[in-house]
């Protein structure tokens, strides 16, 4: 057997592509649920703390800067593992599924958090002033005049933040989630042959690559009329 | 001056930190009167002016405008500032909106008209400062002037009692000038109560009914253009617009 041949055996198998195709499809599935789920609760989360942060409120900002650092500092897959391994001792069992979309969700939040409020207070005074002196209240103005803009600001970073953050859905393998990985993991373990991996790849591609061109629509889409 | 002034500040001190910026200033504004807040960069001019509809809160002193206690917390300020039009300086039209929006915007969240009324009375706003045609616009389509001019609209749109100007032309090109004071000068036309921190000398002495000279914080002199400028009284006045006239 030439290199080539032995490269093209390991991880072109076509024979054991076929046999572990369907499983790395299921895989696929689950791995776009959590990743929905992650970015719907992430995101909106997210903006809910940066929305909060913006009243200005002294005790509850500290409180959410210190959540939001928190979930900045500890690696995601630190907070898997004690969301799964450590919570069952305080009587709480989460599933592997849950408390990785848990652990991603509050690890997304925090970033799209520090996201959003960048954008917020990169939207100049002078449009508050301008608004207030109209007589639109507060929220109004946050919500009419201030978080559009800081939408659009934010859009580039927060797709870039977003796509990093679901790709950490590999991460629930570890927890024996069947994700794409997680399958991926299994079919190369009981067929000793790394071709389920390229399968794997090849599926976080097609799952990721639309994604990552979706991204840079929405920037040119979100861009000024100028 | 008439006895029930529409403007009626007394008193005013304002402290940033150890800033003393304001140091007990009174100004009262008759009906249709257009008063000139002229002096030194650091005088206080747009403090006081940022006072007169709490855009600032004064840290001592009492504000009435249009019979309304601007300070007392009781006071719905978002209701008595519609009563208070605002031109800022950098015009702060939101970028997100068309003309058309930027006007419409107060007028049917604050005022809670329909959007059809509600536009066709922007529509009406734009066309007093000239702009009807360029109502789709957005602000980054428009000229420095014309977005001035669409600043105005959004505030006169609300049908205020006075207008505040804090150094309406200070950043437009000199050609771009012209344009927005000629709609601030229809404006006294039609008898709205002004009050204008501004360099325009020229327009000031054409079109105000007063001048109010500051400098650290306190007036120094107030009269009629003619005599402010031809005759001032003061050593700060008098240093202060011959620099300006050298201009």
């Amino acid at each position: 057997m030439t290199g080539w041949e032995r490269f093209t055996d390991s991880f072109f198998n076509a024979r054991v592509m076929a046999e572990y195709l369907p499983k790395i499809v299921d895989g696929f599935v689950l791995t776009v649920w959590l990743a929905l789920l992650i970015i719907v609760a992430g995101l909106a989360l997210g903006l809910l703390l940066a929305v909060l942060r913006a009243f200005g409120l002294r005790p509850l900002n500290w409180l959410i800067v210190f959540t939001v650092d928190l979930f900045r500092a500890l690696p995601p897959l630190v907070i898997i593992v004690l969301l799964f391994f450590g919570l069952p001792n305080a009587g709480i069992e989460l599933s592997g599924f849950v408390a990785s979309w848990l652990a991603l969700t509050l690890v997304l939040m925090a970033f799209a958090e520090e996201i959003f409020w960048a954008g917020i207070t990169s939207v100049p005074k002078g449009q508050w002033e301008a608004a207030r002196s109209t007589g639109l209240g507060f929220v109004q103005t946050l919500a009419f005049v201030v978080l559009p803009q800081a939408l659009r600001i934010t859009i580039p970073p927060l797709t870039n933040r977003t796509i990093a953050i679901t790709k950490g859905t590999a991460l629930a393998s570890v927890v024996a989630v069947q994700d794409i990985l997680g399958a991926a993991n299994a079919g190369v373990s009981f067929s000793f042959n790394p071709s389920p991996l390229t399968l794997g790849a090849i599926a976080y591609l097609i799952l990721f690559f639309p994604v990552v061109v979706l991204g840079r629509w929405i920037e040119t889409r979100f861009a000024w009329r100028r | 001056m008439s006895p029930a002034p529409i403007v009626d500040a007394r008193a005013i001190h304002k402290h940033f930190g150890h800033l003393h910026v304001l140091r007990g200033v009174d100004l009262q504004v008759a009906e249709k009167e257009l008063v000139f807040l002229i002096g030194p960069s650091g005088s206080g001019k747009s403090t006081l002016l940022r006072c007169l509809n709490r855009l600032e809160e004064p840290s001592a002193g009492s504000v009435t405008v249009d019979g309304i206690d601007m300070l007392d917390p009781r006071t719905d300020i978002n209701k008595a500032r519609q009563r208070i039009g605002m031109v800022f300086q950098s015009f702060n039209l939101y970028p997100h909106m068309t003309a058309l929006g930027n006007v419409a915007l107060a007028l049917r969240k604050v005022q809670g008209l329909p959007r059809a009324d509600a536009e066709a009375k922007a529509q009406a706003a734009l066309e007093r400062v000239h702009l009807a045609d360029r109502a789709d616009h957005y602000p980054a389509q428009l000229s420095g002037g014309q977005q001035q001019r669409v600043a105005i609209a959004r505030a006169i749109a609300l049908e205020p009692r006075v207008m505040l100007f804090d150094e309406p032309t200070s950043a437009l090109d000199p050609e771009l000038v012209g344009g927005v004071l000629a709609v601030m000068r229809e404006l006294r036309e039609d008898g709205m109560t002004m009050v204008v921190v501004s360099h325009e000398m020229g327009f000031a002495r054409a079109a105000a009914d007063r001048v109010v000279f500051m400098a650290d914080g306190l007036i120094v002199e107030t009269g009629p253009p003619g005599e402010i400028f031809a005759n001032p009284q003061h050593e700060r006045t008098r240093a202060f617009i011959s620099q300006i006239e050298r201009h």
